[in-house]
């Protein structure tokens, strides 16, 4: 199976806690904001300090994402970006890098179209590690979540502040790779608002599970990063990057300064990471 | 009502809120704890006899029900075929349908201890709906319309802010209906403690396709009753339009085991089924996909990217259907017709003319479909349409086609 401790994030995690400090997970749209442009963002993140990438797959209606990942991925479909595409993208990354994990996110549509089985070979075989799919619960584990599983993918879950103690349980079952805690009920790119109450959550997680638990939603700030990792085991931002990919277009376009923009946040914010024990 | 029996088509959803292999519960895990909720709320309304009687005085005293089997006897006359009757569900407060479902949420939600409701809506019947039952409780109401539907449905939007509702324009995509319910699910997302939201029509995760359908399925079981003292026995057809498909699931449930009863859905044909993003027919048009929480036929591309609809009538322009439907058609129980923009309006026109009544453009799609089938029926035969809307809120969109034309 997928936990295995002997899986890219796994071995990635272990790493970082070695280390003693969080992993800096980053997130982008594949494809955002086109082709070339995303695959440079893309292969120059861990040299900025990211020690695991979530790589969005683009949908036409994500309905947990706040405006910044909306635009990222509606800038992506139109310059032609498919799951094709995406898969193509990790492949190119692996031949540089073994080491980076690599998540793919998004919902399940896109890849129910593709076709699961194909779509979970051709991610394997890509190099892909692990899936974070926001529209399957564990009530509809037996579409991909298994499956992948069987594959020797991870399948990484959400939690969230109205996920009880009750189902808590269900939700972990078949979570592997890591815990991804949503610190608050909104949308990507909300505003984080207590800090102590992501402590508590993420412990209480904790004494269910054995896997490393990462938060994500509303980091935006080095020092978000800094107090969030201070509880948890790996700290994911990705609105205010994709935010910075935005910002730095000409007319919808990359410009001379879009793929250094971006790295350049990472940067600070892995810092803020870092600094997070200390 | 008769007995569901044990095999019975109208016994679904199973556990898991599927119809056949559509249906389901496809939502972020935030939202999964609070549909569960929902669903064991709904259960436990059902059969309590207080709820339910409150629902029936609500249904006679403020919505006007039963609504009438009307026997449309000079539109009969000139399709020479069929006897032609409405079920007139325009008659209902506020115009259409839509009601009936919003006063079975409404009560369920104030059961329930919500306090802020959320809506999403096309046309806007929906939303005046269910401003109008948010007045009624003394409820704060936030309606998410599409962009480009706030615009061609003014006089709506001007109803809802008159019943007290805020109406929260959505531009993101084409400004339609899919668009206002991705917002109203992101606003459900980040207010999931007080807020209730109160989906208008049978799609959606479960248990809302399951719950929607049983407030809708008055039209069906006091049709039974009318039809059987107008006529006896069973109508020979029924048929009724179809955007996320409530009130045609509302007709259909109650004789689905009735065999001899054939049935149709009239979807948005539009400019026609031959133009990508040119129509809004799901199912005759579409293939399954999995969208704003269940496994149903979509209108979508070969990459799973969902397409916009596109139908004269906002009310149809969804791009996706109540599971229900999707499975009523792949097992061959119901049969989805595509009705084109241009059948619509000249179904309009020829009901205003021969029955004095303005359909709504949604319900002249069902109309369009009972002047294809009637004259291929026998005299002593009997078809019913759901006549779902009131046109009222569309004689400004008639009259530009007409102009358009002339």
């Amino acid at each position: 199976m997928a936990n295995d401790s002997d899986s890219r994030i796994a071995r990635k995690f272990a790493d970082c806690a070695r280390a003693d400090r969080p992993a800096f997970i980053t997130f982008i749209t594949a494809g955002d904001p086109d082709p070339e442009t995303g695959q440079q963002i893309f292969e120059g993140l861990p040299a900025a300090g990211a020690d695991l990438i979530e790589l969005g797959m683009p949908f036409s209606d994500p309905m947990a994402d706040g405006v910044a990942i909306q635009m990222a991925g509606q800038r992506a479909l139109a310059n032609g970006q498919t799951l094709h595409r995406t898969l193509d993208m990790v492949k190119k990354f692996r031949e540089k890098d073994q080491e980076t994990p690599v998540i793919l996110m998004g919902y399940y549509n896109p890849i129910f179209i593709y076709g699961t089985e194909k779509f979970l070979s051709e991610a394997k075989k890509a190099g892909v590690d692990g899936l974070i799919i926001v529209d399957l619960p564990p009530e509809e584990d037996e579409e991909l979540c298994i499956p992948a599983l069987e594959k020797g993918l991870n399948f990484i879950r959400l939690t969230t502040p109205t996920t009880d103690e009750k189902r808590l349980g269900q939700v972990l079952v078949n979570t592997s790779g890591f815990v991804y805690y949503v610190s608050m009920t909104g949308v990507t790119g909300a505003d984080l608002s207590n800090h102590e109450a992501v402590g508590q959550a993420v412990a209480r997680i904790k004494a269910h599970t054995d896997l490393p638990v990462a938060v994500g939603f509303g980091i935006k700030t080095a020092r978000d990063a800094r107090l969030i990792g201070h509880h948890a085991d790996g700290v994911v931002v990705g609105s205010a990057l994709v935010e910075a990919i935005a910002g730095s277009l000409n007319d919808g376009k990359a410009g001379p300064d879009t793929v250094s923009a971006i790295h350049d946040l990472a940067r600070s914010l892995a810092g803020g990471v870092h600094d997070s024990r200390k | 009502m008769n007995e569901v029996k044990a095999n019975s088509l109208r016994s679904g959803p199973d556990r898991r809120g599927r119809f056949g292999m559509f249906g389901g519960r496809f939502v972020a895990e935030t939202l999964m704890p609070l549909i569960k909720d929902l669903e064991k709320s709904y259960r436990e309304a059902k059969s309590d006899p207080e709820y339910v009687s409150q629902l029936d005085k609500l249904n006679r005293h403020y919505t006007g029900r039963p609504s009438p089997l009307y026997l449309a006897e000079r539109l009969s006359e000139h399709l020479g075929g069929a006897r032609v009757y409405f079920k007139r569900e325009e008659l209902n407060h506020t115009g259409s349908h839509k009601l009936n479902n919003c006063l079975g949420q409404i009560l369920l939600a104030r059961r329930m201890g919500k306090t802020r409701i959320i809506a999403e809506t096309g046309a806007g019947q929906h939303g005046v709906a269910t401003a109008t039952v948010c007045a009624r409780f003394g409820l704060p109401c936030v309606i998410y319309m599409g962009k480009t539907d706030v615009e061609r449905q003014a006089p709506n939007v001007f109803r809802m802010e008159l019943l007290g509702a805020k109406i929260v324009p959505v531009s993101a995509g084409a400004g339609t209906l899919k668009d206002a319910m991705n917002e109203a699910l992101r606003d459900w997302v980040a207010n999931v403690d007080d807020t209730y939201y109160l989906i208008g029509t049978a799609a959606g995760p479960h248990p809302y396709p399951e719950m929607v359908r049983d407030f809708q399925s008055v039209i069906g079981t006091e049709l039974r009753r009318q039809f059987g003292e107008a006529e006896g026995g069973l109508p020979d057809a029924l048929v009724a339009c179809i955007g996320g498909g409530s009130n045609a699931i509302g007709l259909f449930q109650e004789f689905l085991d009735d065999e001899q009863v054939k049935m149709y859905g009239a979807e948005a044909g539009g400019h026609g089924l031959d133009r990508e993003n040119g129509h809004a027919a799901s199912m005759t048009g579409g293939s399954p996909g999995v969208l704003h929480g269940n496994r149903t036929y979509l209108l979508q591309d070969e990459n799973g990217q969902i397409l916009e609809g596109h139908s004269i009538s906002a009310g149809l322009d969804y791009p996706g259907v109540g599971p229900q439907h999707s499975y009523l058609k792949d097992i061959g129980r119901v049969e989805y017709v595509p009705i084109t923009d241009e059948e619509a309006l000249e179904a309009f026109r020829l009901c205003a003319r021969l029955e004095g009544i303005l359909p709504a453009l949604e319900s002249a799609h069902g109309l369009a479909q009972v002047i294809k089938l009637a004259p291929t029926m026998e005299k002593n035969q009997s078809i019913v349409l759901c006549l779902s809307g009131r046109g009222d809120k569309d004689v400004d969109t008639v009259s530009a086609h007409m102009k358009d034309r002339s």
